[in-house]
């Protein structure tokens, strides 16, 4: 038994192990060496790249991916919790109603952020019907700016707001909707009373996913973004290429990676985990 | 509990705000125009997605590395599941959890670190296999989490009458197990395709000259402008990777 379990586990270990641990371990490494002349790290150890962080400027683009996740985690709240709701009451059309908001999101994200640089662009579908009518005579900038950015974020992780939504609200015993009307509470004073409370575990795992995602992002500010909305993951690709400071990139991608971590640990219980 | 009225309105506008983005792009993509006015029904696009070098080579890259890290992915996951049901290892599962929840430009610069780091050592470059690596790394977690949820649909009592009836381990697994929850791993299968054929984050930080990727030309022709053509590959990607969703979703519901 524990022989075949071993060979069963062997290679995913393996493969786990040189492609995912490894790359982490050389990071820590490279994150505290100094940066090399061409590229590359060079000795000796130091801390300066993580003092760095603390600069304005690196410090102000922390703060505002903070600001941009927060703000486009919120906008999935608001749009994906009625949206659960609606599915998780819809009765026998409850999977089709799912998979409807499921499908978009497995086809390519690259497509669907072009999507939006096809319709925000000055030439973009928007700007054409707007002045075609007549309401606006000059395109309005509405591309490469943080509006953008979070329109973009939100269209791509709606998905994640409303999976784990809808598993706990489908889970809700209808009996309790019905003794809270049976002793005379209105609708929303039950949905306030009720819902919202027993579906906090699902805002939590929703939240915390769609946040996760936002302040990792890469291709939404590099594409919808202009060059003064940036977000930390940009600054990581940009010191592993353009700036080639790696030591500094790599410090970058560890306070990331804490600062995923930490908020999976402090926000979701061992009992959520399957909510993810 | 019904749908109010109010909450049935406002989701017909979330669902317009997934869905018509896309719809539009699509529709656009058979415009006769290159310009965002509809002038008419064209497949002038479609033909210049076929005529571009560029585009048609990348996507055989795409579609080979796909397959060789899809195969790959799925067997080793496969095999990795079923270990973890059995008993499960709390370091594995949580290190392939956490290699799901770690956002994608950590995961392609730390490949990066590391295969320059190795070619300290081996005379290699950047190419083929490097992304296959990097793509079996990523699609590997999606694969086990599939099969794993089938597995816990799977009544364990079957594998231990088999082998009461004198299979060993290995042919309790071969003829009993993996026969019933093959809809699963091909369900994982198909997932893990789409996962690795759409990757660009990862893709485009690990790969060579000769590796270029489908999502990687989109990505430079989407930089330099938008362009008929890619509304036209867009259509194309998406309907793909749809219809293998479909296909994935409905596997993984059948009993």
């Amino acid at each position: 038994m524990s022989r075949l379990r071993f060979w069963l586990l062997a290679p995913a270990r393996t493969f786990n192990f040189i492609g995912f641990l490894i790359p982490l371990a050389i990071m820590l490494a490279y994150s505290m060496l100094s940066r090399g002349i061409y590229g590359g790290v060079e000795l000796p150890w130091t801390f300066e790249s993580y003092l760095r962080l603390a600069d304005p400027l690196y410090g102000g683009i922390l703060l505002r991916s903070f600001a941009i996740s927060m703000l486009s985690t919120l906008l999935c709240l608001l749009l994906g919790f009625p949206l659960a709701l609606f599915i998780a009451r819809s009765g026998e059309h409850r999977n089709l109603y799912l998979n409807l908001v499921m499908l978009p999101f497995w086809t390519s994200f690259l497509v669907r952020t072009y999507a939006w640089m096809f319709l925000l662009r000055d030439t973009g579908l928007i700007n054409t019907i707007l002045i075609a009518l007549g309401i606006i005579r000059e395109p309005l900038p509405m591309l490469y700016n943080d509006g953008a950015v979070i329109l973009g974020l939100v269209y791509g992780y709606l998905p994640f707001m409303v999976l784990p939504l809808y598993t706990t609200l489908e889970r809700l015993d209808r009996s309790l909707f019905e003794a809270a009307a049976d002793l005379g509470a209105r609708p929303w004073i039950s949905f306030l009373q009720v819902t919202l409370p027993l579906s906090m575990p699902g805002v939590r795992a929703g939240s915390i996913l769609v946040f996760i995602s936002c302040i990792g992002a890469y291709l939404t500010p590099d594409l919808l973004g202009g060059s003064k909305s940036i977000m930390i993951g940009n600054v990581v690709q940009n010191q592993f290429t353009a700036a080639r400071d790696w030591p500094f990139g790599a410090a970058c991608s560890l306070v990331l990676m804490a600062l995923v971590m930490l908020l999976l640990k402090l926000f979701i219980r061992k009992s959520e985990e399957q909510l993810l | 509990m019904k749908n109010s009225r109010w909450i049935a309105a406002y989701a017909v506008g979330v669902y317009a705000f997934l869905h018509v983005p896309l719809l539009v792009l699509a529709v656009f993509s058979f415009n006769a125009s290159k310009f965002t006015v509809w002038q008419g029904f064209s497949l002038e696009w479609y033909k210049q997605v076929f005529a571009s070098e560029a585009l048609v080579e990348s996507a055989w890259n795409s579609l080979w590395i796909a397959l060789a890290s899809t195969a790959i992915a799925t067997v080793v996951g496969t095999l990795c599941a079923y270990g973890l049901w059995k008993r499960n290892a709390p370091l594995l599962s949580s290190s392939l959890y956490l290699s799901l929840m770690t956002p994608e430009i950590v995961t392609g610069v730390s490949l990066l670190a590391l295969f320059q780091w190795t070619f300290r050592f081996l005379h290699l470059q950047l190419g083929m296999h490097t992304v296959i690596l990097a793509h079996v790394a990523f699609c590997l977690a999606y694969v086990v989490i599939t099969v794993i949820t089938r597995l816990r649909t799977f009544d364990a009592s079957l594998e231990e009458a088999a082998m009461d009836l004198g299979a060993s381990e290995w042919q309790a697994f071969r003829l009993v197990t993996l026969p019933a929850i093959l809809p699963g791993v091909i369900a994982a299968g198909l997932l893990a395709f789409t996962v690795s054929i759409d990757d660009y984050v990862i893709t485009s930080l690990v790969a060579g000259v000769d590796s270029e990727t489908l999502p990687m030309v989109v990505y430079q022709m989407a930089r330099r402008g938008v362009s008929p053509v890619v509304n036209a590959i867009s259509t194309l990607l998406v309907l793909l990777l749809g219809v293998l969703i479909v296909m994935s979703e409905r596997l993984q519901r059948r009993v």
